[in-house]
């Protein structure tokens, strides 16, 4: 059985390219230009924005774990040369990076010396004495190493009670006595977290003056600053997650500076903060446990600016990698942020976008336990070395990426022709696998697809249904690598249309760095019940969080007339463990006072959770948050066609779906014209990511470029 | 007579055929539906035991009853063969009488919450869960009383009752329930996040259903208790013998001076059917000691202890309870007569844990894990503050995890699955409390290649007078070791009061007054040691002295000589190693520590308690075998 065909080669680009939006041309005029970058695993993805006219250019340059600003700066110099412009013409540069995320990953952040109240040295030892998994779980559970250590770890006297009220005195020469320990043992920095000092910091800010005197050199984080919130071990973890990647990420950001300042490059340096927000550089070298998501923030911030363009508000996304995926929820044009970020083994508290990952992409291995004959994919993955059997770099495990040759859902050859695929590999893989079921290799192919589109669809369950939401009422939109092969498949599950595929679905998280805007943050603990506290009382406390928030982005060059204020405020029944974060809006506040934020937080919970309670209400943190001006980057349309994608069909094809083989066709992305219609199935190629539509759907290619599927 | 299934549709199901992958894809729906279940309840319970420490179950079971997802096996077998009344769609039933549902819940403190799932007329679900809620009323605050004669001084007895009445909320119910708690506020709130979690779990199924229909979800549950059913039986034949295994262990007390019970099971396997025996378990305590013990319940165990031990890749549900055969003597520890007095029954429902690890390890002792689950700590703090208003703790703690084959069991860590410790913090913020200390205790773990956790040792000093009540076991006989690594510490509390006199607690102790400025010093016990703690790196001693989890002291145990600069003495090291293993001789599978005669002799010496007195059983209350 043929099913395959070697297509000519679809797309001109080299695998590392830099390739010029088919409409732009025009002028070099300095500084109105918006460069947005992301490091990620395998690629480093660019996309220059001219602010004047939407015109963007785009390139992808292989990363350099080592020293990831190695393959910014070259990429940086490609597309400026490409776009014909030099570097100082850049006005903003916006970066996504997973530098902090690294290094805690693989465990290379620096050595952090952790000082306790008299009585807590084992707070990182004993954590939440949580161990993870099922009954008799602690069997085989591996217990992470502690990222501050124990024997790096020392106590103070001194004592602050749960009203901030100081019980015990410091001893200033304890402290001199314990840093000295902490010197002698040769600490890269250093973390303070004393008892209640969510409530009052000022022993930890003495602790942290007498850090900078004997230990002049190392950066001293304090709990206090960084999370003033209750629970001692998350806020202990999330100071010390700081600390651990303070010195690589404050490294980094000031190599990156230094080089592009020597490239000339004189406009703003920023970095994109877990929570969707830009900050500029040097402070985020201060407080780096805000960058953890910054990379997968920077796909959500492309995917809200896409969906405005083609005039959506209710988005699932779908980003799809080698090793994970990635998934989002924006409501109403606004991303859900959460108060929790997790990396690898690591949850600390700090606000992100609420985005999901599961071990599920291109690289997830396809096995069959010997006891049970079920058929798993995942978690372990074939990373990018070897990466799949179809790659032919020595990977000999059946993947995703595998399957989809198998299928026919991945043509021959990917990135435009560089790399060509083993597809008799490929199937060789997975008829191991249909072997051990028993089954077709086909079956066997198309079974690990479904199962890794389930683990996609949980993922996006948890995000949507598991929090009130209809996923009928959302788009979905695939991208990264291998998001647009899924993404029509993951969508007829969740019944959520249109399925939308962006253009450059490869590099939409470089567009998100370039397109999102300034963002400051200011938070306190509140902790009070409705009736300890008064309208009064909650406002000037905003008040005083919103003049913070405003120095800060004023600090950033932002103009006050350009500044958006929000307010948020936590609020829970007295006694939960869980807070529902509610915005506030000071008009309202002001005629209604707390009572009206109390009945949107009962609708908001009985949404939730189908059920309300009399308990009284807490205020459990307030919330400011300044948001510089919103990028008008305009969208471009691309030129009319008659509703006919024929001009870009490469070929005729094949694929192996709905139980048998169809007939299909290949088409070139770039050949497409705004209006065309392709009936599925068929497989779209460009140069970063293939699409793939399904029998029975129908893409549409929208005015800018955008392909929605929806039910033919 | 067993509950009437009241269905609107009574076509049976068809039998489907599924593919493995619509399977796979099945199971994963069901377990995200139970993952779901639990950030429901996590989020709205208002209880510390159940919002911080997460004392809960859920579980999902089939149209009979067999649980497909969950952890401690389905609650519903017993409470169908008993349940006089009908089920019908909509209805939710409320029960925590463990008499009427033959120890699925096993003391009143649990509220089990039982939710039908219906599609299209007929029963094809059922979402179910059960948590600890903190007072359900009785002669002691927290609803535990360590001296309970009958189950009628632990508080409310729930049968099973509609508190859903075809989708109706019945609210006499709800408030006849509530009234009886201390903190009833907490109850409602911990109930309706019970049952939201069940809804949740009744949604879920039913998406199922729209989506695969429910013919296919049907089968496609048979299938994987079947696929269980598979894995087991490989695991038993291969894993058990047909030779009998015997292994006992001990209660310390029942919180009235009597001890210790001794718990007993032997194991064989006759052709792919293994036997537990609990014949030889001493007879049910006139105390709140006992634990009534669901056979099913019981199955369950084993069949997670088995796979985590042998296979951890094996999924569990249900699908294997007729290769297990489990046998409990009547009017045992483990299966009191009504009204024995249950609510202390977390020490046994711990030591059954050990029990089941040494049986089904000691025929293979690289497998074989030491003691440490031994009991569960609870401290109970009650009382007016200053404005008048009540509060109420229920606190559970953790001692060591034991000496495990892969590794040093973590300090202060819990064996419960998904429990949490209390922040401290939280502890100050809502109690009248200052927490002093909260540390592992070091050397309190056993000596072994691999150390058993560390217990906590964690001080509080109260800052309002109030009532405090202590659960807790491993006091007199220690956790054992194995393969030749030493017990773990064992337990104590002692009260410090404000003058600076002392008072040493007994491990299972109600209505103990505090004043404003007393201090509670409470130390759980270590887990026992894993392997020859002379293999034990001498570095590795040396940096645990200088993160303070050793003593220089405790180094000895292990045969390794600290200097004052806390170096490990190379040459002491090696003579005090070589003359170790000149006086013990061989090292043994299982160390007990010294003799219960021995312990008891030296009891008021090394503890500063009485010992406990051997129990004595009135007439002829010596247990039967079942049948």
């Amino acid at each position: 059985m043929k099913i395959f065909g070697r297509g000519k080669k679809q797309d001109e680009d080299a695998g590392v390219a830099v390739r010029q939006d088919p409409a732009a041309s025009g002028t070099v005029e300095a500084g109105l230009y918006r460069l947005g970058v992301d490091v990620g695993g395998t690629f480093t993805d660019l996309l220059l924005f001219d602010e004047r006219d939407g015109r963007f250019w785009r390139a992808k340059v292989p990363s350099t774990p080592h020293d990831p600003s190695k393959a910014v700066i070259s990429g940086t110099r490609r597309i400026c040369a490409e776009a014909g412009i030099p570097e100082s013409a850049i006005r903003y540069f916006l970066h996504g990076t997973t530098v902090a995320t690294n290094a805690v990953l693989e465990g290379k952040g620096a050595s952090v010396g952790l000082i306790v109240t008299d009585g807590y040295r084992q707070v990182m030892q004993i954590a939440r004495s949580l161990v993870p998994g099922g009954l008799a779980a602690w069997i085989i559970w591996p217990k992470p190493e502690p990222m501050a250590k124990l024997e790096n770890t020392v106590e103070i006297t001194g004592r602050m009670n749960a009203q901030g009220e100081e019980i015990a005195p410091l001893d200033e020469a304890n402290i001199r006595a314990q840093l000295d320990v902490l010197k002698a043992r040769g600490v890269e920095a250093i973390t303070v977290c004393l008892m209640n000092s969510y409530l009052n910091g000022a022993h930890e800010q003495v602790v942290g003056r007498l850090a900078a005197d004997i230990l002049p050199e190392v950066p001293v984080s304090l709990s206090s600053d960084i999370l003033p919130e209750m629970q001692e071990y998350e806020r202990a973890l999330t100071t010390v997650a700081n600390s651990a990647v303070r010195p690589v990420v404050g490294k980094y950001v000031d190599n990156l500076a230094s080089e592009l300042r020597g490239l000339g490059m004189e406009g703003r340096i920023s970095l994109l903060r877990s929570d969707g927000g830009l900050m500029a550089a040097d402070k985020a070298a201060e407080a780096p446990v805000n960058l953890l998501m910054s990379g997968p923030a920077g796909g959500v911030a492309g995917a809200l600016w896409v969906a405005k363009h083609a005039g959506l508000e209710n988005i699932l996304t779908l980003d799809v990698g080698g090793t994970s995926t990635d998934v989002a929820l924006i409501e109403k044009g606004e991303p859900r942020l959460v108060r929790d970020t997790s990396v690898g083994d690591l949850s600390v508290r700090v606000s992100s976008l609420d985005v999901k990952t599961v071990g599920a992409g291109g690289g997830s291995i396809a096995h069959v336990p010997d006891l049970t004959k079920a058929l798993r994919v995942g978690p372990e993955s074939a990373g990018a070395m070897p990466g799949p059997v179809a790659y032919g770099r020595g990977g000999e495990l059946p993947t995703v990426t595998d399957a989809n040759v198998v299928l026919g859902y991945l043509p021959d050859s990917l990135i435009g022709g560089e790399m060509t695929l083993d597809r008799e590999g490929a199937k060789q893989s997975v008829q191991g696998i249909a072997d051990a079921l028993g089954i077709d290799l086909y079956e066997a192919a198309r079974g690990i697809i479904d199962i890794v589109n389930e683990n996609m669809f949980g993922a996006l369950r948890m995000i949507s249904v598991q929090q009130g939401y209809d996923p009928r009422e959302f788009a979905l939109m695939g991208f990264g690598g291998a998001g647009p092969l899924h993404a029509n498949a993951v969508g007829r599950l969740m019944g959520s249309y249109p399925v939308i595929i962006p253009n450059s679905p490869g590099v939409l998280c470089a567009l998100g760095d370039a397109s999102t805007r300034m963002r400051a943050e200011a938070a306190r603990s509140f902790s009070k019940r409705r009736s300890q506290t008064s309208d009064e009382e909650v406002k000037a406390a905003f008040e005083t969080l919103a003049i913070q928030v405003t120095r800060e982005l004023a600090a950033e060059g932002v103009a006050p007339e350009d500044m958006l204020i929000r307010y948020e405020m936590d609020v829970r029944y007295y006694g939960q463990a869980f807070e529902v974060p509610m915005m506030v809006d000071m008009a309202s506040l002001g005629a209604d006072g707390i009572a009206a934020i109390a009945s949107a937080f009962d609708a908001e919970h009985h949404r939730l959770f189908t059920f309300n309670m009399e308990t009284e209400h807490e205020l459990v943190n307030l919330r400011t948050v300044a948001l510089g001006k919103e990028q008008a980057i305009p969208a471009r349309e691309i030129a009319k066609g008659n509703g006919s994608p024929d001009a870009a069909k490469v070929r005729d094809h094949e694929v192996w779906m709905d139980g048998g083989v169809k007939p299909a066709a290949i088409y070139d992305r770039a050949g497409l014209r705004a209006g065309d219609q392709i009936v599925g199935p068929a497989v779209i190629t460009e140069m970063d990511s293939t699409t793939l539509l399904l029998s029975g759907d129908v893409a549409t290619v929208d005015a800018f470029g955008n392909i929605l599927i929806t039910p033919a | 007579m067993p509950a009437k299934i009241v269905e609107t549709n009574d076509a049976p199901f068809n039998p489907v055929d599924i593919d493995p992958v619509s399977l796979d894809i099945i199971e994963n729906a069901l377990r995200n539906a139970r993952v779901e279940m639990d950030a429901t309840l996590f989020r709205t319970a208002l209880s510390p035991g159940i919002r911080e420490q997460g004392d809960a179950f859920p579980m999902i079971a089939d149209a009979k009853g067999r649980m497909v997802v969950g952890q401690f096996g389905s609650f519903l077998d017993g409470f169908l063969r008993g349940y006089d009344g009908t089920i019908e769609e909509g209805d939710i039933i409320l029960l925590n009488d463990p008499y009427a549902c033959e120890g699925a819940v096993s003391h009143l403190s649990d509220q089990l919450v039982i939710a039908p799932v219906f599609f299209n007329g007929r029963l094809i679900a059922w979402g179910a869960m059960f948590g600890h809620m903190t007072d359900v009323g009785g002669k002691v605050p927290g609803s535990l009383p360590t001296d309970a004669s009958s189950i009628f001084e632990e508080g409310m007895r729930l049968p099973p009752v509609k508190l859903y009445r075809k989708g109706e909320l019945q609210e006499d119910i709800l408030r006849i329930a509530c009234n009886q708690s201390r903190m009833s506020e907490w109850y409602r709130a911990d109930l309706h996040a019970v049952v939201a979690a069940c809804k949740v779990a009744g949604r879920a199924v039913q998406e199922i259903c729209e989506r695969f229909g429910d013919d296919t979800l049907n089968a496609a549950m048979e299938q994987l208790l079947a696929r269980n059913h598979r894995a087991m039986r490989e695991l038993i034949t291969t894993q058990i013998g047909e030779e009998k295994v015997s292994f006992e262990d001990y209660l310390c007390d029942d919180g009235r001076g009597a001890g210790p019970f001794k718990i007993k099971c032997t194991m064989w396997r006759e052709g792919d059917k293994v036997i537990l025996d609990f014949e030889g378990t001493d007879p049910q305590s006139d105390s709140s000691i006992n634990f009534y013990l669901n056979e099913n319940m019981f199955k369950m165990f084993f069949g997670i202890y088995m796979i985590m031990v042998f296979d951890p890749q094996v999924l569990v549900n249900d699908g294997f309870y007729d290769l297990v055969d489990v046998r409990i003597p009547e009017g045992s520890l483990l299966k009191p007569k009504f009204p024995a007095a249950l609510s202390c029954r977390t020490h046994a429902l711990g030591r059954i844990f050990d029990v089941l690890g040494a049986l089904l390890g000691q025929k293979t002792p690289d497998f074989l894990n030491a003691a440490g689950f031994s009991s569960s700590p609870h401290l109970m703090f009650s009382g007016h503050d200053k404005t008048g208003e009540w509060f109420q703790l229920f606190q559970i703690g953790f001692g060591g995890i034991p000496g495990r084959p892969m590794g040093d069991g973590p300090d202060g860590h819990s064996l419960w699955p998904g429990f949490t410790n209390v922040p401290n913090e939280f502890l100050e913020r809502y109690f009248p409390m200052i927490i002093e200390r909260y540390e592992s205790e070091p050397d309190s773990g056993g000596a072994g290649l691999h150390r058993g956790g560390n217990g906590i040792n964690m001080v509080y000093r109260f800052t309002e007078a109030g009532t405090i009540s202590i659960h807790d076991d491993r006091w007199f006989i220690p956790p054992w070791g194995v393969n030749g690594g030493e017990p773990g510490a064992r337990s104590w509390k002692k009260l410090i009061r404000q003058d600076g006199s002392e008072q040493i607690l007994g491990s299972k102790i109600d209505d103990v007054k505090v004043e404003a400025g007393d201090r509670l010093q409470y130390v759980t016990w270590g887990g026992g040691g894993w392997g020859d703690p002379l293999d034990r790196a001498p570095d590795l001693i040396e940096l645990e002295i200088q993160q303070g989890l050793l003593t220089a002291d405790g180094a000895k145990r292990y045969g390794v000589v600290v200097d004052a600069d806390g170096k490990a003495n190379p040459d002491a090291t090696a003579s005090l190693r070589a003359q170790i293993k000149a006086d013990r001789g061989e090292a043994k599978l299982f160390d007990f520590g010294p003799t219960i005669e021995e312990l008891r002799a030296s009891c008021e010496t090394d503890t500063g308690l009485k010992a406990p007195v051997q129990p004595v059983w009135r007439g002829a209350a010596k247990p039967v075998a079942a049948e």
